[in-house]
């Protein structure tokens, strides 16, 4: 039988799954659409601190708990590759919303979420700072897709395929 | 580190056929993986490529129809390119605090960081009277209460719709040929368009001003001020200058702006806000102007003390977004409003991240 992860984790999990994916969805309309254009920005900041919060616990509780072994289908090369590409989704997780907030201050603008709050700024009035960071949020958010994709595709694989209960790990 | 179960059962294959450290693979079992994926995949891609699908009109859209109409032009905005940036005050004489709890109508002063420009996307136009001018201003940049405008010296704006912007500015795209938009084309539009044609007589009858210093900037798009106790009113906002423009001199390229700079040499320049209340009843169809009986509130005074060369770390780099408003002041459902702020988002994006070029309208050449 395949370990599981604790409550705590799987809780940590599947609420940044749900709030990353609403995160890109949004930031993907609101860079197209000309509608309600307002309630989107706002929403995905507000998203994207709330990200950034979670993670920050949840990398807190990943790198002090040893996870639950993996199933016997993973060999060494492919064990190689998911500890990369963890920790990289770790790090894009945590650099998207950072780099977000760092933008939205270089624009001069008041970084404000959860309706009210304002955030102090992370980075100076800056227009060629903030070009800078524009891009990078757009090439992060393209390789949290490409990444989520990767990290699916694997689990599904896992666990259709191999029959080995990977996703069991993470449910239930 | 890493586990390293599993070398055992590596080759322990007790069955014919492909398998995978020991567990079989099945045609049912990959066929069902790969399924599994392929539609996962197609899902999760597909809504990416949803959100920027043809055949809607984004603000990629706008975009590329500013480049159509008036050349790529990197570094520049892509609309109201030619301008110079401002500096200055806005002294509130407190008026406004009981129709909003906006701390910038808290009597006292709030510094102005603003715009004057010609609208169109070419950087290098030559000023003539007709061409609209815009006043881009943003109060307490880059603070938390910020309250950002870019206003028109208009009466009323040409389009009540993103879709009917966007096909004026592809219909009054100019002809090679002939110096002057394609007439059938603008006949079709207007036809399709009457709220524009309408809108476009109102401004005809409306006096063009000498210079910049002497025009009437207005919101034209219709927000509401939400007051300390939190009643909601419609609000148009203007700015009524305090003076006359001195004459454009030159008949040089630059005879608006350099009338301008030259003015703001000699000494400040000053405009009321007004704020006109609406009544609920009242359009917020831009093209649409309020009954002049409604009830205004002059709330302050602007103050323009300097004129400076568009650069780093002045207007040049403020994106003047209608939808940056503080506390007590909303943007109403006037679909223009949430295009503007879509649409300024992307061009910023653009100039910031192209090379910047020097802006035609240099402050330092004109003498006082």
């Amino acid at each position: 039988m395949t370990d599981r992860f604790p409550i705590r984790s799987r809780v940590l999990h599947w609420v940044t799954a749900i709030a990353i994916f609403a995160a890109l969805f949004i930031g993907f309309t609101m860079t197209n659409f000309i509608g309600s254009h307002g309630a989107l920005v706002a929403t995905h900041m507000t998203l994207g601190i709330s990200i950034l919060v979670i993670v920050i616990i949840r990398a807190a509780n990943r790198f002090t708990h040893k996870p639950p072994n993996w199933p016997d289908t993973v060999g060494h090369r492919e064990g190689k590759l998911i500890s990369w590409s963890e920790k990289s989704m770790y790090a894009m997780m945590l650099a998207q919303p950072l780099v977000g907030w760092a933008m939205v201050s270089a624009a001069g603008l008041p970084v404000r979420v959860f309706g009210g709050i304002t955030l102090p700024r992370l980075a100076p009035f800056d227009a060629d700072l903030y070009g800078v960071l524009r891009q990078a949020h757009s090439v992060l958010a393209y390789l949290l897709v490409a990444m989520i994709a990767a990290h699916v595709s694997a689990v599904l694989l896992h666990t259709l395929t191999l029959r080995d209960g990977m996703l069991r790990r993470m449910t239930r | 580190m890493l586990p390293q179960r599993g070398a055992a059962t590596l080759y322990r294959v007790d069955h014919s056929g492909p398998s995978w450290r020991g567990t079989a693979l099945t045609r049912r079992s990959v066929l069902l993986g790969l399924g599994a994926v392929g539609a996962f995949l197609t899902v999760d891609l597909g809504l990416v490529a949803y959100t920027s699908r043809a055949g809607t009109l984004t603000r990629r859209s706008f975009l590329a129809a500013f480049a159509d109409v008036f050349g790529v032009h990197p570094g520049f905005r892509k609309n109201h390119a030619k301008g110079i940036s401002v500096i200055g005050y806005f002294s509130s004489n407190g008026a406004g605090a009981t129709l909003s709890r906006a701390t910038v109508f808290a009597p006292g002063q709030t510094p102005v960081s603003g715009r004057f420009s010609l609208a169109g996307g070419n950087p290098a136009v030559a000023d003539t009277p007709n061409a609209a001018r815009g006043l881009g201003l943003a109060f307490g940049l880059p603070g938390a209460d910020q309250w950002r405008t870019a206003m028109l010296n208009l009466p009323v704006f040409l389009d009540n719709s993103p879709q009917g912007f966007y096909d004026r500015l592809l219909a009054s795209k100019i002809d090679d040929a002939t110096g002057k938009p394609d007439p059938q084309v603008m006949a079709d539009f207007l036809a399709q368009y009457p709220q524009t044609e309408a809108a476009m007589e109102l401004i005809k009858k409306a006096p063009v001003t000498m210079g910049f210093a002497d025009s009437t900037y207005s919101s034209l798009n219709t927000f509401h001020l939400v007051g300390p106790d939190g009643e909601r009113l419609p609000v148009r906002w203007s700015f009524i200058p305090h003076q006359r423009a001195l004459p454009a001199q030159s008949g040089g390229p630059n005879a608006l702006f350099d009338a301008l700079i030259k003015q703001l040499k000699t000494a400040p320049l000053h405009w009321v806000l007004r704020l006109t209340i609406g009544d609920p009843s009242d359009p917020i169809d831009p093209t649409l102007p309020w009954p002049t009986d409604r009830r205004t509130v002059d709330a302050g005074i602007l103050t323009l003390t300097e004129a400076q060369t568009d650069r780093a770390g002045n207007a040049r780099d403020v994106n003047f977004d209608p939808l940056v408003l503080p506390d007590g002041i909303e943007p109403s459902d006037d679909p223009l409003l949430s295009a503007r702020s879509a649409v300024y988002a992307g061009s910023y994006r653009e100039r910031t991240t192209e090379p910047n070029s020097t802006p035609p309208v240099q402050v330092e050449g004109v003498n006082p």
